[in-house]
């Protein structure tokens, strides 16, 4: 059976893999489904069918209030955050052309939460009141994580850089991030400090639909450029010396797609945090399911990152009620082992 | 390798240099600060202590703080030692093995839901959480073909590290009472803790020095090769597990008293070895003296940074030992 399609409309042609369309199809309805479980559950607990109907705006006056004002601002901003951690982890991987490579052990979602966590320090006045617009985080959190991607990269490289050394640089760098985050709370208000840890956690939680509509059109476009270029992220995966020879541009290429991986990462974090594991996991996942060819595999992992995020925000929500366990506690939870699992299988 | 200290009694003289040293920087540590009291006054604060603020100051604060940074220095710097010893890998070290951050989340949790408090309990707690780690980590970098190879133990000591590190703050994050008092602790930091607390762990620590030097003519011949060594009739089973569990003392007890303080582990052994070489029954002494002199001026220096705030130590030995850790790690983990 041919997997591929071939759909052609004047002078446009496009191949279609039938087995993407099939797995996104198969993901879309995954996270739908998990999301208005999420939806319905909570102190108020909602049947699918009703929440269905609330978010139509055919349900009760109560559980639209509940389903629509309270609830879906989260379930977005943890899908949307999952999505670009994943397209993010999607990239990286390609572009370093290593299986271990993720937005955290790079230390990237580290320099985005230094940047953030200065933004807030820097900007906070002595009512704690910030004195800039909010709307200026997410390119707080890109610069710190761009600067961060690019000094790694360039700290790595040695004639060439070798993902073991990037991977071992990008710890080491790491903790120093961690480090410096630790003088600016300190240096900030008190108050800070409680609401970094949640956020350096990675928790979706007290979402409002301004993050949302702040991060949505970075989050989609950035997802939408990548896809796009991903006949260069193919090209990418074949070494340098191939890259070079079919005629790609591979140094500016590898900067460019790194400032657009930094960039998703770095705008999941202004407004989520880092929930760890994410940018790792998904890609994986993903290149099991459709293979490593990046125009499906960069929509398919952005969709399963997105439903990491989500079911581990129900589970972190739900499990132990009353209390609220952030989502990346689950992430790390789950990922440490399979990165784990990984080390043993790439070493073999 | 070149090193820089030759001759026995060159050695031996260098310790004797360290050990000035090192009483030369605890006195600076009594000394200099927000407060500053003079060399005179705190040689009186220890001789005939008259209760004036200064004096206080001193043997409260500054004397307790000297010891315990001298100390957590000295047993950092000799785990780091017999890990990087022991498996033969560049970049091990409590910290990044992750030994720090599982007997931190040991404690953490600890304090968090079994309201465990007191020192003694958080010291058992924390010698739990490292030897945990500890065999986890060795088990999986061990695990798969090739057996043993430090990029697989680095790799999984940095997993678990991060593994450790979110759990810490998500749990902080549930709990923010619990926060308020691991805070400045969880970034490693010896100021205002008693010397009690120094005192009541000091026979855990003192165990792990004296274990450390009695493995060190062990440690190498296993340095040898383990072919080498079993042939030379070494026990390496014995050896290794007694060196972990040293490992395990000087880890846990450190962070029971300091919080993870990072990075003094992986830098300081390298500074000893290239001074005095591979022989570990020298490396582990110079390691030692090197690291409390580490710490010793990082907490010096922690203090004047942001005056008239402190920075917690660990935060200053992240800062002086990251641009070492890139060097080493530039350099390859196949070079010890």
């Amino acid at each position: 059976m041919n997997r591929y399609t071939p759909l052609r409309w004047k002078r446009v042609s496009l191949l279609v893999d039938k087995k993407a369309v099939a797995a996104l199809g198969a993901f879309l309805l995954l996270v739908a489904g998990v999301a208005i479980l999420s939806l319905g559950s909570g102190d108020m607990s909602i049947p699918p069918a009703e929440v269905v109907k609330a978010l139509f705006g055919a349900g009760e006056g109560m559980h639209e209030l509940v389903v629509r004002s309270f609830r879906l601002p989260r379930i977005l901003l943890a899908l949307l955050a999952g999505m670009a951690l994943a397209a993010s982890g999607a990239v990286l991987q390609g572009i370093i052309r290593n299986p271990l490579a993720s937005p955290d052990l790079m230390g990237i979602t580290g320099g985005a939460s230094l940047a953030v966590v200065t933004f807030l320090t820097v900007f906070s006045d002595r009512a704690n009141a910030l004195t800039v617009s909010i709307q200026w985080l997410p390119l707080a959190a890109f610069l710190g994580a761009f600067l961060m991607g690019t000094i790694v990269y360039a700290l790595a490289w040695k004639g060439g850089v070798t993902p073991l050394r990037l991977v071992l640089i990008g710890i080491g760098l790491t903790h120093a991030v961690q480090a410096l985050t630790t003088i600016m709370i300190l240096f900030g208000p008190i108050y800070l400090a409680t609401q970094v840890h949640i956020w350096t956690t990675g928790s979706v939680n007290g979402a409002n639909w301004n993050q949302v509509t702040t991060l949505l059109p970075w989050a989609l476009l950035l997802i939408a450029w990548i896809w796009i270029s991903a006949r260069h992220l193919n090209i990418q995966e074949l070494g340098d010396a191939i890259a070079g020879g079919v005629g790609s541009r591979v140094q500016r290429e590898r900067l460019f797609l790194l400032a657009v991986s930094s960039a998703l990462a770095g705008s999941a974090v202004a407004f989520v945090g880092g929930i760890g594991f994410v940018g790792l996991m998904a890609p994986h996942i993903g290149r099991r399911i459709v293979g490593s060819s990046y125009g499906a595999l960069v929509p398919v992992s952005a969709l399963i990152g997105g439903f990491l995020v989500l079911g581990a925000d129900w589970i972190g929500r739900t499990a132990f009620s009353p209390m609220e366990v952030p989502a990346g506690v689950f992430t790390s939870a789950i990922g440490a082992p399979y990165f784990i699992y990984l080390l043993l299988r790439t070493r073999n | 390798m070149s090193v820089l200290i030759k001759t026995t009694r060159q050695k031996a003289a260098g310790i004797a240099v360290g050990i000035l040293l090192v009483i030369l920087f605890a006195g600076c540590s009594a000394v200099y600060g927000y407060t500053e009291v003079g060399w005179k006054t705190a040689l009186d604060a220890l001789t005939v202590f008259d209760g004036s603020k200064e004096h206080i100051i001193v043997l409260k604060n500054r004397v307790p703080r000297a010891l315990i940074g001298a100390a957590v220095g000295m047993s950092l710097a000799i785990a780091g030692a017999l890990l990087q010893g022991l498996t033969r890998n560049p970049l091990a070290s409590p910290d990044i093995f992750g030994i720090n951050a599982g007997a931190g989340f040991a404690i953490v949790l600890s304090a968090a839901f079994f309201s465990v408090s007191s020192i003694h309990q958080f010291a058992w707690v924390a010698f739990l959480g490292a030897a945990c780690t500890t065999v986890i980590v060795y088990l999986l970098g061990g695990v798969g073909a090739g057996g043993l190879t430090p990029v697989k133990l680095t790799l999984a000591g940095a997993s678990m590290w991060l593994l450790f590190a979110s759990l810490t703050q998500g749990m902080l994050a549930l709990n923010e009472r619990a926060l308020e008092e691991v805070m400045f602790w969880l970034a490693g930091s010896v100021e205002g803790r008693k010397l009690e607390v120094l005192t009541s762990l000091l026979p855990y620590l003192a165990a792990g020095w004296l274990g450390a030097l009695m493995i060190s003519g062990p440690l190498n011949v296993l340095l040898m090769g383990e072919d080498v060594a079993a042939s030379l009739g070494q026990r390496i089973l014995i050896v290794k597990i007694f060196a972990g569990v040293v490992v395990v003392l000087l880890a846990g007890g450190s962070v029971a008293i300091a919080g993870p303080v990072g990075f003094v582990g992986v830098v300081i052994p390298h500074v000893a070895r290239s001074l005095v070489g591979m022989d570990h029954r020298w490396v582990i002494p110079y390691s030692a003296l090197l690291g409390a002199i580490l710490l010793l001026l990082a907490d010096i220096g922690a203090r004047y940074i942001i005056m008239p705030n402190e920075v917690p130590v660990g935060v200053m030995t992240a800062l002086i030992g990251t641009p070492f850790f890139v060097y080493i790690a530039r350099r390859g983990l196949n070079r010890l």
